[in-house]
């Protein structure tokens, strides 16, 4: 936000009329004693914005940035989401295996009650169906990662949407939406989960992440109204109404921007619920039915349910995984709230 | 005080009007249209017909609505397409199973999670603080089916400690009243089926009670660490209190406001892992009905009224903690 009291008065050429500050009068039109004392006031001001200027403020953002390296427990948070994206993306160079293949060598071997175990060419076995289950495991981080993010950027939008929405206008508008969250979060999550597949005739990938987005929208509009309700009041929200700035303006550049970091903190711990829920859903049956796809909740919560006497690592793996990444997310959330907010420091 | 339960009463009614809706949307639009998701596969064009008479699905929408609501005031939910039983009855046997373990899971997580918070408040940045928050984070992060599984392999594969699913041993001649069984056994003096039913609760519960547990510590801790810096706790000190005195009546009084709030919300996630955890042990409460409700044939009069009776649960729950605020704290009387 560029600063209204210095801008005009900071090297604004004489001569040509500076577009930002269209409330200055030119020089000329003022009474004599009046320009004095403008001149005079203006002189101070500049010497004030000098004085900050040379100590060079830290944003609240990069002040926070600083906060959260020196946190240790959110820089562990935050290696192991890296490491979870690394692994993501170079997914199909570090598998050994094509994660959808079924080989001939685990295929014979596997009965009712035997699922193939390590082998040199399979470190961690086959899966039932005569899979690498390594390959499966990296493949997996990706849909893994596909499904939370995904289902997080969708509730996140939604929410923001309306919670801005309620922030915004406040008065009926807010009161209508409102009313609207407090019904869905009267729903325990996973029951509305399950309500809203069961509206899909065939579930599939998109009905989960679907399903878990909407769950988490009263969560993240009911935060960001909060917040928006408490600019609405603020200083800067005040002067720049008193400015003439435009009711969108406010809300969208001075409201918004400043209500919108506790969203992405909980964007961050929804990251890690998000992927929980998802294998819940698998796990009662209602995710994805594609048994092509590797998607950790998928495995924990089909082969590794079904198959957990016989070969209980198959619930292991997907299972650590996981908790391993849930943990990053959630420790990384945690610390950045701790950045933004210091005085939450626990 | 009056005014204040009014209103709350008033929000209440507008949040079950308002969910009545949603789920009179929700059932119109299930997959196949309300009748086929009602019929499922007892649909014949005589009994199609029937039904669009009797729910009144010729009549204009808000007549629907109203009769749909009729329905709901009057705890008419139809019958169940599984069994063929009223809803009410099929939900009622499952109801106190639930209450059971819900209710022995929320006794965990405050038995252990208050005294554990505190302890780690005062001990705070010292090992036994530091173990706890990694716990605590440790049992948001694990998925409770898994920690259920892993549970019931340790204690009953391996060890033989507890039975491995069910509420009662088969054989057990138990006598059913409130079809709690541990509060039957202790009414009717059958107190070995009393020791039977809380020796099949124990690994449920716990296995439930992960997630509230964690939420519960936390919220203790954090909420006696702002009261430890109050001035008031300083001056108990000075004035040569027993810290006995100190812990009960000025600081955990005070913090424990928030934690009761916590409790409240917590029901919400209770119910959630309760799907989870009765399918692990086969626990036969609302859970189990809700996965039966949709993976054998989706039995959709069974889901909605348990849809409705979930936040029903929850409303009344919440309202309840909001006026026993009242009690715990006089400032709120005076609001």
């Amino acid at each position: 936000m560029s600063d209204p009291i210095t801008r005009p008065t900071v090297g604004a050429p004489r001569e040509s009329v500076d577009p930002s500050a269209v409330t200055e009068k030119p020089e000329g039109t003022l009474p004599r004693g009046l320009d004095r004392l403008g001149e005079r006031k203006r002189a101070r001001l500049e010497q004030l914005a000098q004085a900050t200027a040379d100590k060079g403020g830290v944003s609240l953002v990069r002040d926070a940035f600083r906060r959260l390296r020196r946190n240790p427990t959110a820089m562990v948070g935050a290696a192991i989401v890296a490491l979870f994206v690394l692994v993501a993306i170079f997914a199909p160079l570090l598998a050994p295996h094509d994660p959808a293949q079924r080989f001939d060598e685990l295929t014979r071997n596997l009965t009712v009650d035997n699922i193939p175990g390590a082998s040199s060419e399979f470190p961690l076995g086959s899966d039932p169906l005569g899979r690498d289950f390594l390959s499966r495991m990296i493949h997996g981080s990706r849909q893994t990662l596909f499904v939370g993010v995904l289902a997080t950027l969708i509730g996140l939008a939604l929410g923001v949407l309306v919670g801005a929405l309620a922030g915004a206008f406040g008065g009926w508008v807010d009161n209508i939406l409102m009313r609207f969250t407090d019904v869905m979060l009267a729903l325990p999550a996973l029951l509305l989960a399950i309500s809203l597949v069961a509206l899909a005739s065939r579930s599939s990938q998109w009905t989960v992440i679907l399903a878990v987005a909407i769950v988490n929208v009263p969560i993240f509009a009911r935060l960001l109204r909060g917040s928006m309700l408490a600019q609405r009041e603020s200083d800067h929200v005040l002067a720049a109404r008193a400015l003439g700035v435009k009711r969108g303006a406010i809300v969208l550049r001075h409201m918004l921007p400043n209500a919108m970091t506790a969203v992405i903190v909980q964007a961050t711990l929804t990251l890690s619920t998000a992927i929980l829920e998802a294998a819940s859903l698998s796990f009662l049956g209602l995710g994805d039915p594609d048994i092509n796809r590797a998607e950790w909740g998928l495995m924990l919560g089909v082969d590794g349910q079904r198959y957990f006497e016989v070969r209980p690592e198959l619930a292991y793996f997907p299972a650590a995984a996981i908790i391993v990444v849930a943990l990053g997310f959630t420790l990384l959330g945690e610390g950045m709230r701790e950045a933004i907010d210091p005085k939450s420091r626990r | 005080m009056l005014r204040v339960i009014v209103r709350r009463l008033l929000q209440l009614v507008v949040t079950l009007i308002g969910l009545s809706a949603l789920v009179f949307v929700w059932l119109r639009n299930l997959p196949g249209g309300p009748i086929e998701a009602l019929l499922g596969e007892r649909a014949t064009p005589e009994r199609r017909a029937l039904l669009v008479k009797a729910l009144g699905y010729d009549q204009p929408i808000l007549v629907q609505y109203a009769k749909f609501m009729q329905r709901l005031v009057t705890g008419d939910f139809g019958n169940s397409i599984r069994s063929g039983d009223p809803v009410t009855e099929v939900i009622g046997r499952a109801f106190p199973a639930t209450v059971e373990l819900a209710a022995a899971a929320m006794i965990i997580a405050i038995g252990l999670g208050v005294p554990l918070g505190y302890l780690a408040a005062r001990h705070r940045g010292r090992l036994l603080d530091n173990l706890s928050i990694g716990g605590t984070l440790l049992g948001i992060s694990i998925p409770i089916f898994f920690l259920g599984y892993l549970l019931k392999d340790v204690f009953t594969q391996n060890m033989h400690l507890f039975p491995p699913s069910g509420r009662i041993s088969t054989g057990m001649d138990n006598t059913d009243v409130t079809g709690f069984f541990v509060l039957d056994g202790l009414l009717t003096r059958e107190f070995d089926a009393t020791g039977d039913a809380l020796w099949h609760l124990i690994l449920p519960a716990v296995t439930l009670a992960t997630i509230p547990l964690a939420v519960v510590v936390r919220i203790t801790r954090a909420s006696v660490l702002d009261v430890l810096n109050e001035d008031f706790v300083r001056t108990a000190e000075a004035k040569g209190l027993r810290h006995k005195t100190i812990r009960g009546r000025h600081i955990l009084r005070n913090a424990l406001l928030p934690v009761v709030t916590t409790i409240g919300l917590q029901t919400g996630a209770l119910l959630s892992g309760a799907v989870l955890t009765e399918r692990v042990y086969n626990w036969g409460g609302l859970g189990t009905l809700i996965y039966d409700s949709i993976s054998g044939g989706r039995d959709y009069p069974v889901l909605q009224a348990l849809i409705l009776l979930a936040a029903l649960v929850f409303v009344v729950v919440n309202l309840l903690v909001d006026l026993s605020y009242a009690f715990i704290d006089p400032r709120v009387r005076v609001r």
